[in-house]
């Protein structure tokens, strides 16, 4: 027994150098080889740090597209999913107020075109992303908020769409943060 | 066909080309045979001096669970201290403060059983010291010690009649440097490059376009994730886990996640095939498994690709699927698939929150840890499946009527023992687990904790029982997923689900290796016409309608109360 009680100790110790000093730290070095030198890539505006290109923000002003609810407000400082139950009653009634606002901030958008990403809350709370299709009822509004052609805006969409992977694996996504940085430099 | 099934479908043919030839790798390490690694070899000897161990001492199942639980020990009481203390110990840039004592309990027994069950949050609960030095360090420890184990049953097996069963720390050592370790680095180069924090930065902030003050919780993160898949631990570096856009950052990625947590469970079955020679045996469990997969696998992707109704009613449109607590990067068929794969196998991590599933896909999430042997944990998943191939056993040999044999030794009363011990313990822990926390909820709802018995639950009704049956199941299963609904972090939960983590983990360890070392002493009986075949056809249908029996008869009433009565609600 004591002699399994020393090996472990040892074991240990040796152990901790491997893998919690030796690996870690070689993957950092590596990582600073990547875009955002392995603390996350940023993406700046006119040289300054406006947000990092996988963090979604919020955005509730009519000339911006709008991301998806968020159970933390897209307060990076933490991250969680709303764990709302799919009967909990005030989570219904939560859904069908965010369904009564994009109503009255898009004239003309009808019901059955809304999609369930722009009405439900992300995993993490930081999803940079909507659906082509949360995209797309939004031209309109924006468009007109910023007096230029829906077409341009549509362009705009297209451009920062990102297809499945390879063109054959899971789904398209729109990056809201890039899109409404392409808008801001029109 | 659209591009999430056709991505799934991907994901998991990719699995089988990576599974199959490292399953045949492993056999060949474990059993010393010339492997390309070999050229480790010199560090794996640099290891065993400075440990001071001496590989060629040969252990019997004793000495070698001995070993295991030693070291397992001294785990706990180290990380227990540095969880307690960590704001006062160095590499805390965001300065979180110790864990208080039930939490420490709680954290502690849950990583070192490789269950990474979180009462805390990752960005404010934990030092960076804690991240690598005890909660990163437990994830590689805690699958070998899983694998070890294993390895040992394998050992069991292999010869005729033995008592020798190799030395523990070979085994445990090799699963590190010659698996758990390299293939680490692969994976957390990969999600490096694809955006993952690496580095020791602390806390960033920024200003937002429209204005708004964000801050920014980093880290080296993606050391840590390689090793929660790999070692199908699960517990993330951030709150919200592989959702989280920093640990899991495209569909690519996301890919690599799900793929390196199912490689090694699966890859331990066709080993042990291979290592014990008889492939077909190791080919039969592999085909049990995989249906087990399906079987589960197949109504949960219909369930969250047709949609919450109750949405559907309201009038938006449902296209691709359910969306609450999803990510759009990877979409309802990928966070389905994953919600399968995560609860089969002990994993527990999770890309979108299981508490926003829809019922049914509840009711399969916990199935597959009530289950906990379709492939399963690192090496544990064997374990589980040997206790229910020994059962399987002894009700075929009743009904044939001749005393019952597993591989040319008699299967006897002491083994049948521990077998059902262990069978009853699962839902002895889950059920009255669920019943205590109940009772507290509905008789104490006032009493003073942390948080307070009344709050523990965000979702009313049938749901709400489902979060306090899901917590309970994963612990027993050392799953570590939640429906993190649940308020859990208090005295109460901290307690309780540390104590069942903690049987839940050993005793289904000690069980079958301590059959297996004492089968692998008996006399080998050569095969005769009157031995009844294990690898067969026949024999798999067996052993799939014991699981299926012994967990429909232990769990449906307890399913019933809480997913089951919910989808019904629902269909009104």
């Amino acid at each position: 027994m004591k002699k399994y009680i020393i090996q472990s100790i040892r074991l240990t110790l040796v152990l901790i150098v491997l893998l919690c000093i030796i690996y870690p730290i070689s993957i950092a070095l590596a990582g600073k080889l990547s875009k955002g030198n392995g603390g996350g890539e940023k993406i700046a505006k006119n040289g300054k740090i406006v947000g990092y290109e996988l963090l979604g923000q919020s955005f509730t002003k009519p000339e911006y597209f709008w991301g998806r609810p968020s159970a933390v407000a897209y307060n990076a400082a933490g991250s969680a999913g709303s764990n709302k139950g799919p009967s909990n009653p005030d989570y219904l009634k939560e859904v069908q107020s965010r369904i009564d606002t994009l109503l009255k901030y898009n004239p003309g958008l009808k019901k059955s075109d809304i999609p369930a990403d722009m009405v439900t809350a992300s995993g993490s709370g930081l999803d940079p992303n909507i659906s082509e299709q949360g995209a797309a009822i939004q031209i309109a509004r924006v468009a007109k908020t910023r007096k230029i052609s829906e077409q341009k805006v549509k362009d705009l969409v297209a451009m920062n769409t990102l297809k499945p992977l390879m063109g054959l694996f899971g789904p398209s996504s729109v990056n809201v943060l890039k899109l409404n940085l392409a808008l801001d430099k029109l | 066909m659209n591009t999430e099934l056709i991505g799934i479908i991907a994901t998991f043919l990719l699995t089988l080309v990576i599974a199959i030839p490292l399953g045949k790798y492993l056999a060949k390490v474990f059993a010393g045979e010339k492997v390309w690694t070999d050229f480790l070899k010199p560090l794996e000897t640099g290891i065993y001096k400075l440990s001071g161990i001496n590989i060629k001492e040969q252990m019997d199942w004793k000495q070698q669970l001995k070993a295991l639980l030693t070291i397992n020990v001294l785990w706990l009481v180290y990380g227990f201290f540095v969880l307690i203390f960590q704001d006062k110990l160095p590499f805390n840039p965001d300065g979180n403060p110790g864990m208080t004592p039930d939490l420490a309990f709680n954290t502690i027994i849950s990583f070192v059983a490789n269950c990474n069950l979180q009462h805390y949050s990752g960005e404010s609960g934990v030092s960076y010291l804690t991240q690598q030095f005890v909660l990163m360090f437990l994830q590689f420890v805690s699958a070998a010690t899983g694998i070890a184990a294993a390895v040992v049953l394998f050992k069991a097996f292999r010869d005729k009649t033995t008592t020798q069963l190799g030395n523990f720390w070979e085994f445990f050592v090799r699963a590190i440097t010659r698996l758990l370790l390299p293939l680490s680095i692969v994976i957390a180069l990969i999600l490096t490059f694809n955006g993952t924090p690496a580095s020791y930065d602390g806390k960033d902030k920024f200003i937002s376009l429209q204005g708004d003050t964000v801050n920014v919780s980093r880290g080296p993160a993606a050391q840590l994730i390689a090793i929660k898949h790999l070692g199908t631990n699960g517990g993330g570096y951030f709150g919200a886990n592989s959702a989280h856009p920093f640990e899991n950052p495209s569909y690519f990625t996301n890919m690599v996640e799900v793929i390196a947590q199912v490689i090694i469970p699966m890859a331990m079955i066709i080993a042990f095939g291979y290592f014990i020679r008889r492939r077909k045996l190791g080919w039969t469990i592999f085909g049990v498994m995989t249906v087990g997969l399906f079987m589960l696998m197949i109504p949960t992707l219909s369930s969250e690709l047709g949609g919450n109704p109750a949405l559907a009613k309201m009038g938006i449109s449902q296209a691709t699927g359910a969306m609450e607590g999803k990510e759009v990067r990877f979409g309802p068929a990928a966070t389905a698939y994953w919600s399968t794969v995560t609860t089969v196998i002990s994993t527990g991590s999770v890309n979108g929150m299981h508490d926003s599933t829809m019922p049914l896909t509840g009711l399969w999430q916990l199935l597959a840890m009530m289950i906990n042997a379709v492939y399963g944990g690192c090496g544990v998943g064997l374990l589980n499946y040997f206790i229910y191939l020994i059962i399987a056993v002894f009700i075929s040999g009743l009904m044939v009527g001749r005393t019952p044999e597993f591989l040319g030794h008699k299967v006897e009363a002491r083994e049948i023992k521990i077998a059902a011990i262990i069978t009853l313990l699962s839902p002895f822990l889950i059920l009255a687990g669920t019943a205590i926390a109940s009772y507290v909820f509905t008789n104490y709802g006032d009493a003073s904790w942390a948080v307070q018995p009344k709050n523990w639950l965000n979702n009313p009704g049938f749901h709400g029982f489902s979060e306090m049956l899901y917590e309970v199941t994963s612990s027993n299963a050392n799953n570590g997923s939640g429906f993190e609904g649940l308020g859990d972090n208090n005295i109460f939960w901290n307690v309780l689900t540390g104590v069942i983590i903690f049987l839940g983990r050993f005793l289904p360890i000690i069980g079958p290796v301590a059959i297996a070392g004492l089968l692998g002493a008996k006399k080998f009986i050569p095969e005769s016409a009157g031995t009844l075949k294990t690898d067969t056809k026949t024999f798999a249908l067996m052993t799939f309608a014991v699981i299926l029996v012994l967990n429909a008869l232990s769990y449906f009433p307890a399913l019933a109360l809480g997913p089951l009565a919910e989808y019904f609600t629902m269909l009104k």
